[in-house]
């Protein structure tokens, strides 16, 4: 093990150098250039034998991703913001033939007005192209997402493509320190890419095939089912990691002084360590607050969040998001997991961050004095006369 | 040779299908020519088994079967490519609703 003072970006590179995949795809964008342009510094330096193809769209880069994946290999892509939303057909190409492919996402606002800075828009609209979806919340959870990614999307009960979103510019471009495990204990956690998902010579198969409306709802039950197994698949490599690496993580969702919390925060990706530091404050000051971090996103931790906010006053949902003409995205999830369990906690919904605006201190702390007054509304952070009932 | 339809069940469960979208190669279990609204006929007397219409269609749908030119109604979607290209005019398109 090495301690390297790495970005976000970096950190998930050497992260990917040692999950080793066979070919990386990829076309750069802003915030996600770094992390292909150190897996490309690798590749040439001969630290990491890849295949780097370079291609002359994101389009192109998760197609590429796909046919290399359709000949048993282990692949990788990254990109952001428009560029997700430029390989979205692809995207579901991906998860429907069953591709375990991981790719980073950049988490970028999306135009127009045009900007290059972080929200979460690119990924949250496309949580139903049936991919598993992690927020990391540092430099440290990025490389070890990049290496559990591959266990859980490889997994033959999974079998399913894992999309790492990292806050833009907060987390992708932010130097902190990482540990760096050796690559032989990699080796030990992770075994070689094994599929019949694959052109084979020796018995010749269709691949990608079509399927008619007859046959076609049994094809999408079974990828809903294979996205559903990585619950189960997550915590068994996260149990196999933590011995071997040292770093413990909890599932779907990481819950940070919730136990007695009475008013609890749920956000997602790296605004949770000030959310958690705000909770800090207010509990010295006497009151009971908690902070909710969703890791994961598909599959979602319907029942994680119930069990959690049971016995909350009021939760808050922060997200970098905004379905415009509804809500956030997040929201309605949390909102859905919450009625499923037939609970009636008020819910507050607070936008904030789109096109990279800060989140201040300030600005959390408002949202718990918001909280107490428990009023369901959707709130916009810093816009006056947001709040939408 | 082509691939024909096999193994038409009844009734499908979830276990009869594969979990990604990769099978035996040349696997047909559906129909799919609905939309065809004109069939070439071939004209056998005419026909001189030359073979360019299976050549040239899009769909494979054109074989030989028992020293004849056939065609596959289950699969042809009625283009006329082969009546184009049959320089003998042994294809003729006919109305389905005939």
């Amino acid at each position: 093990m090495s301690r390297e003072f790495l970005s976000g970006n970096e950190a998930f590179a050497y992260g990917i150098r040692l999950a080793a995949p066979q070919v990386i795809s990829a076309y750069p964008i802003t915030p996600q250039t770094i992390v292909v342009e150190r897996l490309s510094e690798m590749v040439e330096d001969k630290s990491l034998k890849s295949e780097f193809i370079h291609v002359e769209s994101e389009h192109s880069a998760l197609s590429c991703a796909i046919g290399a994946s359709a000949t048993g290999v282990r692949t990788f892509t990254a990109t952001s913001s428009q560029g997700l939303l430029y390989m979205a057909e692809c995207l579901v190409y991906a998860s429907g033939g069953r591709y375990p492919i991981v790719m980073m996402n950049a988490n970028r606002s999306t135009a127009l007005p045009w900007n290059i800075y972080g929200d979460q828009r690119d990924s949250l609209s496309l949580l139903d192209c049936g991919w598993i979806q992690a927020y990391a919340k540092d430099a440290q959870e990025s490389l070890d997402l990049a290496i559990l990614s591959y266990y859980i999307a490889e997994h033959p009960k999974v079998s399913t493509p894992f999309m790492v979103n990292l806050d833009g510019f907060h987390l992708t471009h932010t130097y902190e320190m990482v540990e760096v495990p050796e690559s032989e204990l990699v080796k030990n956690f992770l075994s070689d890419y094994n599929t019949d998902n694959k052109i084979d010579f020796e018995n010749p198969k269709n691949i990608a095939f079509s399927a008619g409306p007859e046959h076609n709802f049994a094809f999408k039950y079974k990828e809903h089912i294979g996205i559903l197994n990585a619950k189960e698949i997550i915590s068994e490599a996260e149990q196999k990691f933590a011995p071997l690496f040292g770093r413990e993580y909890s599932g779907l969702v990481e819950a940070y002084r919730c136990d007695d919390a009475e008013y609890i925060l749920i956000t997602l990706g790296s605004i949770f360590g000030l959310c958690s530091d705000v909770a800090d404050e207010l509990r010295n000051e006497g009151v009971k607050t908690g902070v909710l971090r969703l890791r994961y996103m598909r599959p979602f931790p319907n029942k994680e969040i119930a069990d959690i906010a049971r016995n909350a006053k009021a939760v808050a949902v922060l997200e970098k998001d905004i379905s415009f003409g509804n809500e956030g995205s997040v929201y309605t999830n949390v909102n859905s997991a919450l009625q499923k369990a037939g609970l009636s906690v008020p819910s507050l919904n607070f936008i904030g961050g789109l096109g990279g605006r800060d989140i201040s201190e300030e600005d959390i702390r408002e949202i718990f004095n918001k909280l107490s007054q428990g009023k369901t509304a959707v709130h916009f952070i810093g816009i006056e006369e947001g709040a939408i009932i | 040779m082509k691939p024909y339809l096999r193994s038409i069940k009844a009734k499908w469960t979830l276990q009869d299908y594969p979990d990604n979208t990769t099978y035996e190669a040349g696997y047909l279990i559906s129909k799919n020519a609905g939309w065809r609204s004109i069939r070439p006929v071939i004209d056998t007397k005419k026909c001189s088994g030359c073979l360019q219409c299976y050549l040239h269609c899009p769909d494979g749908v054109i074989s030989k079967r028992d020293g004849a030119v056939a065609i596959d109604y289950d699969f042809c979607k009625g283009c006329g490519i082969c009546k184009r290209i049959c320089k003998l005019k042994a294809i003729e398109m006919e109305a389905e609703s005939k």
